[in-house]
């Protein structure tokens, strides 16, 4: 697995996403409430970017005139068709068993961190706990940052 | 002499059908207004008579009696009485004659059309308990959906708390063309008593609504009208899924009748695909509506759409052997040859069709 450093946690807003782009690949990372998560921005039904689509509260409901609203924007639509997916596990609404967003692991890491650990494995080709590719995003000490783990 | 009519007593020729059939549409007639006299108040056979009080008159509308496609020909009385008028008749021509373990008795006789509410209840009172009498008490093979005054709820509901426990009543009647579409909530109390008396809703042609009798405005000739009947089925179940009537009422049966069912896996794919992506402005649809199609809804085979029989056993495939249930429709003249459409069917959907969705749906 590799590590890409794309964003600054600050880049993403809380109930929002932006779009970035690793190895000619685009991924949506989300902020659901100051957590992150991250899935191929590419809808599974005909490949529309997730990241177009707006992150939403589930509704729910046993009975007719009854609602219950979630209050997190936990669900990513489609802007296409209006599919929702998880924003944690990526699994459709309507069928969760076999309709889903791809899923991509994502950490979040300290600046002062990251830092040492680039300087590490450049000094040395350490792997531990990296490594972290730094060419996507450049890395401030300062800053928290969002990582995704991708296998290649 | 016994005639019935081609395709359906071709079911029973050597070599046809020979297990169980149950017929779930069988349509009654009134004879006339004064047959209906003995249940009645004598206020209301004088109101009857002082304002020369007919047949309902969406009855003459929906079902023109003298056109070709209302009564088959060798079904009309040879006295030139109205067809389907007695047990005798239907015994003949239907029961007998393709041998029916049960048949449901549909008995449209325009009640939605009268205006004055405590007629029209008084109306349905009286066709319900001759239908008791002259029906239902005279023949072991007969069951019968019970009719109510749809415009007034809470005298639709007292209907079908009077006779809904009677055994023979398996169903409750509602035209498919009604004051409101049938998943609004203001039913909700008629399927509190539909549900609380384990009956089916049987929705039938004909009604009469606040409106013209298409979605969007008055057809001008019969035949538009008779053939884009269709499209309010449609509404109605698409009204009944969206609104939630089947999550409100789990163990909710709905019958549709007199409309066939090649028309309707269209209608289930439409309704899935944009469920996927609207079903949070509906949130209680919580489960795909094909689903709630099989679990709650069946169909009949009439009538038999003009495709050819393999045609329709496409059809069937796509909806599913479950879902429809044999019904002749008589004394209506829908061409279709159910031998045809019974040999193109799969073995295992034959005794399915005409006996076993039946006995299993209304519990016979």
């Amino acid at each position: 697995m590799k590590n890409y450093v794309v964003a600054r946690t600050e880049d993403v807003p809380v109930g929002g996403s932006i779009r970035v782009e690793v190895n000619g690949r685009a991924y949506g990372i989300f902020n659901v409430d100051g957590t992150f998560h991250a899935l191929l921005d590419r809808c599974p039904h005909q490949g529309a970017a997730l990241t177009r689509g707006a992150c939403i509260a589930t509704i729910e409901s046993d009975t007719p005139g009854e609602y219950r609203f979630g209050t997190s924007r936990t669900l990513i639509m489609c802007p296409w068709h209006g599919w929702e997916f998880d924003i944690e596990t990526g699994q459709s609404w309507f069928d969760a068993a076999r309709t889903r967003a791809l899923s991509v692991d994502v950490n979040v890491e300290h600046g002062e961190d990251l830092a040492a650990w680039l300087h590490e494995s450049q000094q040395t080709g350490a792997r531990l706990p990296g490594p972290y590719i730094a060419e996507v995003h450049e890395v401030h000490r300062e800053d928290d940052y969002i990582v995704l783990v991708l296998p290649r | 002499m016994s005639v019935s009519a081609p395709g359906l007593t071709e079911i029973r020729a050597p070599g046809g059908w020979a297990g169980p059939v149950i017929d779930v549409d069988v349509h009654v007639h009134v004879p006339s207004i004064q047959t209906l006299f003995p249940y009645m108040q004598q206020g209301w056979r004088d109101f009857i008579v002082e304002r020369a009080v007919g047949t309902p008159p969406s009855f003459a509308t929906v079902y023109p009696q003298n056109a070709g496609n209302v009564v088959r020909p060798e079904w009309r009385p040879e006295n030139g009485g109205l067809a389907a008028s007695s047990l005798e008749l239907v015994r003949e021509q239907a029961l007998d004659a393709w041998a029916v373990e049960r048949a449901i008795l549909n008995c449209y006789w325009g009640i939605d059309s009268v205006r004055h509410p405590d007629l029209a209840a008084t109306i349905a009172r009286a066709v319900n308990d001759w239908l008791i009498d002259e029906w239902l008490d005279r023949d072991d093979r007969l069951r019968a959906s019970l009719v109510v005054p749809a415009h007034t709820f809470a005298d639709a509901v007292a209907e079908i708390e009077r006779v809904g426990s009677h055994p023979g009543f398996v169903q409750v009647m509602m035209p498919v063309r009604a004051m409101q579409t049938y998943g609004r909530r203001n039913w909700w109390p008629v399927y509190d008593a539909i549900v609380a008396h384990d009956l089916v809703m049987g929705m039938t042609w004909g009604g009469t609504s606040e409106g013209p009798p298409t979605p969007s405005g008055w057809p001008s000739y019969y035949a538009e009208e008779w053939a884009g009947e269709q499209g309010v089925f449609m509404s109605q179940l698409t009204s009944m899924v969206a609104e939630g009537v089947f999550q409100r009422y789990p163990t909710f049966r709905l019958a549709v009748l007199d409309i066939g069912f090649n028309w309707v896996p269209s209608l289930m794919w439409r309704l899935n695909k944009e469920w996927k992506g609207l079903r949070r402005t509906i949130p209680w649809v919580n489960e795909a509506p094909s689903q709630i199609f099989r679990d709650h809804i069946r169909f009949t085979t009439a009538p038999l759409d003009a495709a050819p029989p393999s045609e329709s056993a496409r059809f069937l495939r796509w909806l599913g052997e479950e879902m429809v249930m044999f019904a002749s429709d008589y004394p209506h003249a829908y061409p279709g040859d159910y031998r045809r459409f019974l040999d193109a069917l799969p073995e295992s959907a034959r005794p399915k069709i005409m006996a076993d969705n039946a006995r299993a749906f209304y519990r016979l």
